[in-house]
């Protein structure tokens, strides 16, 4: 009995050394934060365009996959991210909708004209209420919504180049064929 | 060439730690004393050799030569000369020879410093110190190599994190890595005995200094970080519980346990496998803080670059390290014969007392560390376990230990009278209160844990003092006669003393944060934002050229009712190479409390963001630590622990004619 209480310790050990072993699996990273909303439906939004005219709306989106990008003129890594998107919307026709977050109307839109416009259509959050609902940390971060609006993936953070192509791309083709 | 030279030279350390850990074993078997020896040339040997690989990337960064990759994506020719040096160790490559090297030193030291020991015992320490260097020396050649070149090396480096570019990278990671890799030795030690099967009173005089010296430099080393997150991160926190500062907590727990338990081995030789374990788990605790941290398996603050290949590699040398020496404890332990025995109110009990809460206090943080690990790995929530939890579980364990500390001293071996001693601590009662009542009348009842916090400080400092004074009879014989006695205690009675109320200064500084007066505000050049009592004036904002950063640096005048107290220069530094902005505060450190004074982001072109904090007793915090350190030195400075010196004396009783 005593000489098993003296095993306790290397026992508890390898359950830990087991342990980290699984965490070591590439495909686990710490640092992924993955939406509450997921495979949930995004939720409903109206807001003003950025451009005058229509509103915004999800339901004027419905029935076709959409990336929604949250970004503000105020924000530096959304520089970072922004010849990608250019890039993205130009190569692969890619679905972007832009949400200007906390921005001030004329900011967002003199950033556009400096920068260029990746977006087909722009929603102008400025109280930050959208974000607060889609449960945004800070922008940029992009959301993939399915034809059905639910949300399927949430990027936090700039896109960067590898990820789009390992992550964002494939998983369009998939959403675009369902 | 200087780097190939150092490349060679840490190859060569690799073979000699080959050698270091396998011939003395062997030595031992065989009882041939030559053999046995080559532990010892081995870890002189061994230190040599990556004391010129050190040198050798040293030189590389102070000469910015960029055919060294490591050099390339840490250094940059404009960096201040003391950042090149640092440099070395402020990425994952470098630390990690910092970490070797660290560990060569106390190799080196072991082989320099018991010539007392028997030799058998010597060359199983000295060989699984071999062992250890054996692992991470492989884990730096084969996976984490500073020495790779290129064959095109760019006109200029990448450049040096800026945050780490501070004075306190000079000294926060050697103490740190000296303290975590200072417990190598006395898990040498408790190996080393496991295979004799022997622990005596002996054995723990000898890794009773080791243990002590590691825990002077990892008190020291947390300390440095915590204040140079201080003054540094511009928000005014000193502790995160951030994962990577958990790690090395962690060890700091299990060695106070281990440098208290030790005793009872020494005095009463009770305790023996207990105290084993604990030397195995204050090292394993590191080694774990170490996987954590390389490995990339928790999101911290401090990560370095992340590389599951490493992660695998560490958790290799974790399960020989650990998992064997463990697996050897499981195996050999139960053989030791149990020492004397103690009643539970006894100076035995208290020591009994600290360790268990010790090493709930340590796991509690490694829970509370590993739990979003575990979490996450079972498919669950992502989540982070901070502040909150820890404050909750942490916070309540130390005061049992604090109220301990004071009366566990007091007690005699085998079996004490509780009663008695807390008659003899009416002191320390009276000091509790008029600690938390001096509190309450200066800063309200708003904060009662607060209040709690400070008079269990004030309990801890008189109660420590009164036994002081109680062992050298201060007021009942005359002064000269106590002064008398207080030079003829050992010294590592003062020591302890030390230790402990430094530890009662900290434990007041901790409290008091509840007081803090926080402010962010934007202000107008020339506006005034009040902060308590003062009055904060941000007079002006300019821009300064800094070696390798523009600075923009505020002049922040502070006055208390009209009169000027002080003028501050908190500065808002941004690197043009790395295109980062950090923050420079400005600092007035007082006795009583500190004015603490960040610069932030510009609102418009002259409004600024400006945070100021009252931090009242904030640098008590490392202050004290610092005394409970002092106090480590001092109890290693006894004679006692000089058992060569006592030795030589036997030997040779003819010389031994001064008594010392």
């Amino acid at each position: 009995m005593r000489k098993l209480l003296f095993l306790l310790p290397v026992l508890a050990f390898l359950a830990l050394a087991t342990w980290f072993a699984l965490a070591l699996r590439p495909d686990h990273d710490p640092r992924e934060l993955p939406s509450a909303l997921l495979d949930k439906p995004a939720p409903d939004f109206v807001l003003p365009s950025l451009a005058g005219g229509e509103p915004v709306s999800l339901a004027s989106l419905h029935g076709q996959v959409v990336v929604l990008n949250f970004f503000a003129s105020w924000c530096v890594p959304c520089r970072v991210e922004h010849p990608i998107l250019m890039r993205l919307a130009a190569q692969e026709k890619l679905p972007l909708v832009g949400v200007a977050y906390k921005d001030k109307v004329e900011d967002s839109r003199r950033i556009l004209t400096q920068l260029g416009d990746p977006y087909r259509a722009i929603a102008v959050d400025a109280e930050g209420r959208l974000g607060i609902d889609f449960g945004v940390y800070g922008v940029p971060e992009t959301y993939v919504i399915d034809k059905s609006g639910r949300i399927r993936k949430r990027f936090v953070g700039p896109l960067a180049p590898d990820v789009v192509e390992r992550e964002l791309l494939p998983l369009l083709r998939e959403l675009n064929r369902s | 060439m200087i780097i190939e030279i150092g490349h060679f030279a840490l190859i060569l350390a690799l073979c000699v730690a080959l050698c270091q850990a396998t011939i003395p074993l062997i030595g031992v078997a065989r009882g041939n004393y030559g053999a046995m020896l080559v532990g010892t040339t081995g870890a002189l040997g061994q230190f040599l050799l990556v004391a010129v690989a050190m040198a050798a990337l040293m030189h590389a960064y102070v000469t910015s030569d960029f055919s060294v990759i490591n050099v390339i994506e840490n250094s940059h020719t404009d960096k201040p000369l003391l950042y090149k040096i640092t440099g070395v160790w402020g990425n994952h490559e470098g630390s990690m020879l910092l970490w070797v090297f660290m560990l060569a030193l106390c190799g080196a030291a072991v082989a320099s410093f018991s010539n007392n020991l028997p030799p058998a015992l010597r060359a199983l320490v000295l060989s699984v110190q071999g062992m250890i260097a054996v692992g991470f020396l492989s884990f730096i050649l084969l996976t984490s190599n500073p020495f790779l070149r290129t064959a095109t090396p760019p006109a200029n480096g990448q450049g040096l994190n800026p945050v780490l570019q501070d004075p306190g990278l000079a000294f926060h990671p050697p103490f740190l890595y000296l303290g975590y890799v200072g417990f190598s030795v006395s898990f040498a030690f408790a190996v080393a005995a496991l295979i004799e099967g022997r622990v005596d009173a002996a054995w723990a005089r000898w890794v009773r200094p080791w243990a002590l010296a590691s825990w002077c430099a990892l008190t020291v080393g947390i300390a440095l970080g915590s204040w140079w997150a201080y003054y540094t991160l511009g928000w005014g926190g000193w502790w995160f519980w951030d994962p990577v500062e958990n790690a090395s907590l962690m060890p700091w727990l299990a060695g106070t346990a281990l440098i208290h338990s030790s005793i009872v081995v020494e005095k009463r030789n009770a305790l023996k496998s207990w105290t084993i374990l604990l030397a195995i788990i204050t090292f394993s605790l590191s080694l774990v803080g170490t996987f954590l941290v390389r490995s990339g398996v928790l999101s911290s603050v401090h990560a370095f670059a992340v590389d599951p290949a490493r992660g695998m590699f560490i958790l290799l040398l974790l399960m020989v390290a650990i998992g064997g020496s463990l697996l050897l404890f499981a195996l050999r332990a139960p053989a030791l014969q149990p020492g004397g025995v103690f009643a539970p109110i006894s100076r035995e009990g208290a020591l009994v007392l600290n360790n268990l809460l010790l090493a709930t206090a340590a796991a509690t943080v490694f829970l509370g560390t590993l739990y979003p690990l575990f979490l996450d790995v079972m498919g669950g929530d992502k989540l982070t376990v901070g502040a909150p939890f820890f404050n909750k579980t942490f916070g309540p364990l130390m005061v049992p230990v604090l109220i301990a500390m004071v009366v566990g001293p007091m007690l005699a071996w085998k079996r004490g009278d509780l009663a008695a001693v807390m008659q003899r601590l009416w002191l320390a009662f009276a000091g509790a209160l008029a600690a938390a009542v001096l509190a309450y009348i200066l800063a309200g009842g708003s904060h009662v844990l607060a209040l709690l916090g400070l008079g269990l400080a004030g309990w801890t400092g008189t109660g420590v003092l009164v036994e002081w004074a109680d062992r050298v009879q201060l007021f009942r014989t005359g002064l000269g006669n106590s002064w008398r006695r207080a030079l003829g205690m050992p010294r590592a009675a003062h020591g302890m003393t030390l230790a402990h109320f430094g530890l009662a200064i900290t434990v007041a500084g901790i409290s008091a944060t509840a007081f803090d007066i926080e402010l962010i505000d934007t202000v107008k050049i020339g506006g005034t934002l009040p902060l308590g009592q003062y009055q904060i004036t941000l007079e002006k904002v300019e821009q300064q050229q800094g070696p390798n950063y523009i600075a923009d640096n505020a002049t922040i005048v502070v006055r208390e009712g009209g009169t000027v107290i002080a003028t501050m220069h908190p500065q808002r530094r941004f690197f043009t190479l790395q295109q980062q902005t950090t923050s420079q505060t400005a600092i007035r450190t007082g006795i009583g409390a500190d004015l603490y004074v960040a610069l932030g982001d510009p609102a418009d072109a002259t409004t600024w963001t400006v945070r100021a904090f009252w931090k009242p007793l904030v640098s008590w915090i490392w202050f004290g630590a610092l005394v409970m350190a002092f106090g480590g030195l001092v109890s290693l400075s006894d004679r006692r622990w000089r058992v060569g010196v006592a030795q030589k004396f036997r030997r040779a009783p003819v010389a031994a004619t001064a008594g010392e």
